[in-house]
């Protein structure tokens, strides 16, 4: 036999296709997918059918249109659509900058989904859940180390409720000092998430969004005149989604606070920074980490995450009710917050992604947390420094610095010079089963892409992310064809949009699809 | 079957390879015709109606006679309609402007036009903003963005408009430079008007976070913002442009797009102000001054409102200037600041500064202002 | 050991120090400190984060987490019978199966065309609820009932213009303040009274209270008490004649036998999937849904994401994207309640989707009517307890039901504490959140309560209270 040759420096991947039919499709009369557990005899004897008493008006007269599906077919049918789906376990995860898409540990997931955690009662007696209380409390103690803060709430379920609830505390905090009406706005930065101006708006907040000066740092010029009797609070990340650091960011929050506003830090970017810069000493009076990034618990396809939120002293009265509390050997849900801005999520936020984190915490400890944001960064950097070999690639700022934990960079050259813009090369890398993100909108930096690596992958891993986005550079200048058409070995081809935007078209829903395409 | 307009301006771009920029004007083509210039616009009609190929036998081609479009649209095997035959072998701007207005009278799809800044005035003088059209990039100067980026690529957008796919319209500036000038080095815009250009949708992208307002949405965000909080008793200028054209049709109030007008109390004090206009209103009233940045280049003054002379600012106060702008208009100035010229040089000192620029409905942005 | 004496972490692949000098040197760099030179000196922590020691192997971490956890009693142990938005159904074991797939799990924001299976998931969610609803559109899930009802409340304000929004007053108490929270201060909540013996809504003091400014009625069913409110046509239709919008709560479960609020003039329906094969997890299984009909002026209010189907360039292939992505209405500018969307819980909406896949139109119906004759049982069995009530008010209950203790001369805390000793969760104790009952409490039944179970609180209840 000969051997065969594996000389190729690109994956030769081809995602699953199923073709499968949408569940109603499936539907057969008189299949059943489970049984449901019926009311003894002695009971139906008593009350009867039970239903017969729902109030005319109130019976359904139709049952629901549901598809009716043996079980071997549904779990089929969803098993396949799992392998049409590129989980981050799957794949090198770097394309999805900002996201943080580190590896979510089994073990962790496995601790997670025993009885002991997904069995309890929200409302069960204080104690007979001591055990999920104290893993709440102990993460809330590690959170304060590692941010300084002086008490976490886990009620966010994610980053952007984390941002909404300080923009809530930051309004009641000024309504208590009767600076409500006066304080009506909020600054932020460009490159910070797109909700740390949106969730404050949506709590009745202005917003003053502040640019980057040349070297990608925010204007600071810009910042003072922002500044005035009028600001409620200032929303950042640091690093900001350039991965720009910005080393100034003390003189920012002091001018806040001299001015009379709050400081609130964003820290979806928080990965390498672990253990080498913390909140308290950058001044902020809050700040939230996503624990479904920087803290490994899984994305879920987006959700359940959890949003950690940290405040000093002073604000922990603001919080939404209730926190965990530790007295006399006892573990307790703490209601007395006379200031609270009431609650955020019900019941006590998302205790599960808490679980994971803290597993996450125990694996590493203070080292393995300094260590994780080390190589963050150092992989960054690599992945950064290779990636610009490449002619047509750019990252606009800070030239010749170090980036933290992620980089954007821009195709801007490649796209004059090739005519493929930076969307047509993320239809091309999912041929090779990965990632690449380009930007929030709008695109402040041209033909953008976000990459993050994060410490998961290994020199192995990033040198073959590198290569393959060099393939495809490649391919711009030398066969420019095969992008426009991307992808070719994804589980489907490109899709016509043109409905989505047209309410007499676009279906949300398989009930809308049948009756907006029926024959005439 | 579906009509589509084509103009080509022949000697567009015929200055750019010979050093020249521009060939508004006879003297200069001959100039360049003596330096050796060969025509650039055939080849560049002929990569952008390639791509319209796929759909030839559904398409009619309205356009003009010989090389304004007859020979190109012909020679790749289209079907044509000829509706207008210039009467000299060396076209001007006059032709480009009766063409476009007979072609516009044939009910076309979209209109395309090659050429350069001067072609696109041209046919903003008689189209209008009533007509959908596009331009095929072959001009020394483009600086308008009526303008694909490339002939490829106002082929593929003609393609999605054929089809019926994916657009969106959007109205464009349409500046020109002063050529004069240009040939010194110096840079110079001017607006002109709005064409009314198909943009495409981009292909779907990854969406953690809302795609922000559209630039029409965004303008009437800003002006909604503007009406809600205007005083009463306050005399408000209106510079040029489509975000401060919003303002007014916000108000539903009679407006010019290039020119200055007057509100106060809700009501339009004058339209179309001429600088005298504004002192007497500015000497009469407290007022305030809303600008927008035109012409690409982020200029909020001295191109293109002049009536808003250095007396009229100084008379109404740096603290009472607004400056509105669509947050894509920040972004193109890529970091550079908007800049003033009022041809004072002490008005100018005085303007400079960070200003809170209003990019949405109390969405603001700190911006730096500087001379020019 | 590393250059900083770091064991090598099956987690960070880089932290073996041979790779990392490989990769510094490639960078120019001599330690992994220099990396973050862009930090000036005055930021850095200095001391090293004071925290425990980590567990030095899987094996030892699991140990003692299991150990931690094992000192929690599970509704599994214990008899429950806590509702009150959180509730114990059966959970089929293809619902576990699915969310705990990799691929799923470790998902989140890939494109459609690496992603096709989970837009198509939650397009199927959304199409699943939207036949259980009997309504057009659902959104991508949402974090809790709580936030969807807040939601709806802030897009009915947007589409009125208007900011009031009028709440029946039986709400939980814990979901109307995520809803203050969430509204304040674009839009007042008013509570609307209730009828004291059938709980319902007054529709007397609705009609007092509603005006010009009233932008929706939110109101409930099953409501957080339990009863069925049977007026929801009547109180659909104050709402309209004055301009406003209906929004009805709605426990899913309840939908294969009770009418879905769309039949009765709900404009806006929104509710929890939890019970929809989602484990309880202390709380962490809430998620939150919306659903309106298929109109321009409702679709543009959403802030979640809505999946759509689309053809692809390939005949016969199904292609999946995001509906009205650029929501540009402009009525929402003013407002500027353009809210936000981030992570919520799409795991739970996927989750929810298979629950309903498997339990088809008879498997939502026998649930139903399981619920129904248990929950009757045990209200029936309650009455026949000294001094107890089985239910405070005199409708139709499905699933919860308040039990009336007043004249135990005991107190709920009391008859709780006592029912814990005997290994149940007796119902949410209501007399902080509703003091104008004094002792009572909510109980919820389900499918998942056998007679034994039932029989076993009642002899239970008659030993704490009869003695």
């Amino acid at each position: 036999m000969k051997r065969i040759s594996r000389d190729h420096k690109v994956r030769n991947f081809h995602q699953a296709k199923w073709d499968e039919p949408i569940i109603f499709e499936l539907s057969n009369e008189g299949e059943r997918g489970i049984l449901v557990p019926e009311a003894e005899e002695e009971i139906v004897k008593v009350v009867g059918d039970g239903v017969s008493k729902i109030p005319e008006s109130m019976k359904r007269e139709k049952l629901p249109n549901l598809p009716e599906i043996n079980q071997k077919r549904v779990l089929m049918h969803y098993l396949r659509l799992s392998q049409e789906t590129l989980g981050g376990d799957l794949n090198i995860e770097i394309g999805q900058g900002t996201c943080t898409m580190k590896y979510n540990p089994k073990i962790n997931e496995y601790i997670a989904r025993m009885p002991e955690m997904t069995e309890l009662h929200p409302l069960q007696d204080e104690s007979t859940v001591q055990g999920i209380l104290e893993i709440i409390y102990k993460t809330d103690l590690c959170m304060r180390e590692i941010s300084g803060m002086d008490q976490f709430t886990f009620q966010p379920g994610g980053g952007s409720q984390a941002i909404f609830t300080m923009a809530s505390i930051v309004r009641k905090y000024h309504r208590e000092h009767g600076e409500e009406n006066q304080r009506d706005e909020i600054i932020t930065t460009v490159y910070s998430h797109p909700s740390d101006a949106a969730a404050p708006a949506t709590k009745g907040y202005k917003v003053i969004t502040i640019m980057p000066d040349e070297e990608g740092y925010p204007d600071y010029e810009a910042f003072k005149n922002a500044v005035s009797e009028r600001t409620a609070a200032f929303f950042v990340a640091n690093p900001e989604d350039t991965g720009v650091f910005n080393p100034r960011i003390k003189e920012f929050t002091d001018l806040v606070r001299k001015a009379g506003g709050l400081n609130c830090y964003d820290q979806a970017n928080a990965n390498g920074l672990l253990g080498v810069t913390r909140a308290k000493e950058a001044g902020f009076d809050m700040c939230f980490f996503n624990l479904h990034k920087t803290f490994s618990t899984p994305h879920g396809c987006g959700g359940p995450g959890g949003g950690a939120l940290g405040v000093v002293k002073e604000l922990i009265d603001y919080l939404p009710k209730p926190i965990v509390g530790f007295k006399d050997g006892k573990y307790f849900l703490n209601y007395d917050l006379d200031k609270s801005i009431g609650k955020v999520r019900l019941f006590n936020g998302v205790p599960q992604t808490v679980l994971k984190a803290y597993a996450w915490i125990m694996s590493l400890g203070a080292e393995g947390l300094y260590e994780v944001a080390k190589v963050a960064v150092l992989n960054n950097n690599y992945l950064f420094k290779k990636l610009l070999e490449h002619k047509g690639v750019d990252a606009p700022y800070i030239r010749g610095k170090q980036r933290v934990e992620q980089v954007r960079y821009t195709l801007e050259k490649l796209a004059e010079d090739t005519g493929i813009s930076t969307e047509d090369i993320a239809r091309r890398v999912m041929d090779f089963g990965m990632h690449y993100w380009t930007s929030h909108h709008p695109y402040y930096v041209p033909e953008p892409i976000t990459l993050e690596p994060t410490e998961t992958p290994s020199k192995e891993d990033l040198d073959e992310y590198i290569r393959t986005l060099h393939h495809i550079f490649d391919e711009a200048y030398e066969n420019p064809e095969i992008i426009k058409n991307a992808p070719h070995r994804s589980t489907i081809h490109k899709i016509d949009e043109s409905s989505f935007d047209d309410p007499e078209k676009w279906a949300p829903t398989w009930r809308v699809y049948l009756r907006k395409t029926e024959e005439e | 079957m579906k009509k589509i307009g084509l103009i080509v301006n022949p000697i567009a771009g015929m200055g750019g390879k010979v050093g020249l920029k521009g060939t508004d004007g006879t003297h200069i083509l001959d100039k360049a015709i003596r330096l050796g210039a060969i025509p650039e616009a055939p080849a560049k009609t002929i990569k952008a109606l390639e791509k319209l190929l796929p759909v030839r036998d559904r398409l009619l081609i309205v356009t003009c006679s010989g090389n304004m479009g007859q020979e190109e649209a012909e020679n790749l095997g289209f079907q044509t309609k000829i509706v207008y035959k210039p009467k000299k072998t060396i076209t001007d701007s006059n032709d480009t402007k009766l063409a476009a207005k007979k072609i516009k009278e044939e009910e076309v799809e979209l209109l395309l036009f090659v050429g350069g800044d001067g072609t696109a005035r041209d046919v903003y003088e008689s189209v209008g903003n009533r007509q959908l059209v596009l331009g095929i990039p072959a001009g020394v100067k483009i600086h308008s963005p009526v303008y694909a980026n490339t002939p490829e690529k106002a082929g593929e957008l003609a393609l999605l408009c054929v089809m019926g796919k994916n657009i969106a319209v959007r109205e464009e500036e349409v500046v020109d430079i002063d050529e004069e000038a240009f040939r010194r080095d110096m840079v110079r815009t001017q607006l002109y008007g709005y064409l009314k250009v198909p943009v495409d949708k981009k292909f779907m992208q990854n969406k953690k976070a809302p795609t922000p307002l559209g630039e029409e949405a965004t303008q009437k965000a800003i002006a909604l913002d503007i009406v809600d909080h205007m005083e009463k008793e306050i005399c408000y200028i209106i510079g040029p442009g489509t975000t401060t054209r919003a303002i007014m049709q916000a108000l539903r109030l009679p407006y010019t797009l290039l020119g200055v007008d007057v509100v106060m109390n809700r009501k339009i004090m004058k339209k179309d102000a001429s600088e005298s206009d504004l002192l007497n209103y500015v000497n009469q009233y407290p007022s305030k001054l809303i600008l927008t940045p035109t012409g690409g280049q982020g200029y909020l003054l001295g191109r293109g409102n002049q009536q808003i002379s250095g007396d009229v600012i100084k008379k109404v106060g740096k603290e009472n200037i607004i400056i509105v702008s669509t947050n894509s208009k920040i972004i193109e100035l890529r970091g550079k600041p908007l800049l003033v010229y009022t041809g004072d040089k002490k008005v100018d000192e005085m303007l400079k500064g960070y200003y809170r620029v209003k990019v949405g409905y109390g969405m603001e942005v700190m911006y730096r202002v500087e001379g020019e | 050991m590393t250059i900083d004496g770091y064991k090598n972490h099956p987690y960070i692949p880089n932290s073996v120090e041979k790779v990392q000098k490989e990769m510094l040197k490639e960078l120019g760099l001599e330690t992994l400190e220099d990396l973050h030179e862009g930090i000036p000196e005055e930021l850095k922590f200095k001391s090293k984060i004071d925290l425990p020691e980590p567990y030095k192997s899987e094996y030892e971490l699991r140990k003692d987490m299991e150990k931690t956890l094992r000192k929690n009693k599970t509704c599994r142990d214990y008899i429950n019978f806590l509702g009150a938005g959180c509730w114990q159904h059966y959970v089929p074991a293809i619902c576990d199966e699915i969310n705990s797939r990799s691929e799923f799990l470790t998902a989140y924001a890939g494109e459609p065309y690496n992603d096709h299976g989970r837009f198509q998931t939650l397009f199927e969610y959304q199409s699943l609820v939207a036949e259980l609803v009997d309504m057009d559109v659902v959104n991508v899930p949402t974090f809790d009932w709580a936030q969807a009802a807040a939601t709806s409340i802030r897009m009915a304000a947007r589409i009125t213009g208007r900011e009031e929004a009028l709440v029946v007053g039986t709400i939980d108490k814990e979901k109307l303040l995520i809803i203050q929270n969430y509204c304040d201060p674009i839009v007042d909540i008013i509570l609307v009274d209730y009828d004291k013996k059938t709980g319902a809504m007054d529709l007397d003091d609705l009609k007092d209270k509603i005006s010009e400014n009233t932008a929706a009625v939110y109101f409930e069913n099953p409501s957080f008490l339990g009863f069925i409110e049977n007026q929801g046509q009547k109180i659909s239709d104050i709402a309209h004649n004055i301009g406003a919008i209906s929004i009805v709560g709605v426990d899913p479960s309840s939908l294969g036998i009770l009418a879905p609020p769309s039949h009765y003039g709900a404009d806006i329906i929104c509710g929890d999937l939890q019970p929809l094969g989602i484990h309880m997890n202390y709380g962490g299984g809430q998620s939150g849904f919306i659903s309106t009909r298929d109109e321009e002026k409702f679709v543009m209010e959403f802030p979640s994401r809505l999946f759509g189907i689309a053809p692809t360039i390939v005949e016969g292939e199904y292609g999946f994207g995001d509906v009205a992505y650029e929501r540009t209405s402009f009525g929402n500018l003013r407002e500027k309640g353009k809210e936000f969307v981030g992570t919520q819980t799409a795991l739970w909406g996927i989750t929810a989707g298979v629950y309903l896949s498997l339990m088809g139109p008879k498997g939502m119906y026998e649930l139903g009517q399981n619920i129904m004759q248990k929950s009757q049982y045990t209200i029936n069995e309650l009455n026949k307890i000294k001094g107890v009530k089985g239910s405070k008010f005199n409708s139709i209950n499905f699933k919860e039901f308040v039990v009336d203790f007043n004249d135990t001369n005991k107190t709920v805390e009391e008859i709780n504490k006592k029912l814990l000793e005997k290994g149940i969760f007796g119902g949410k104790d209501l007399s902080k959140d509703f003091p104008e009952f004094g002792q009572c409490a909510l109980y919820c039944v389900t499918e998942i309560h056998l007679k034994e179970d039932i029989d076993k609180l009642i002899d239970s209840l008659k030993e704490t209270i009869e003695g």
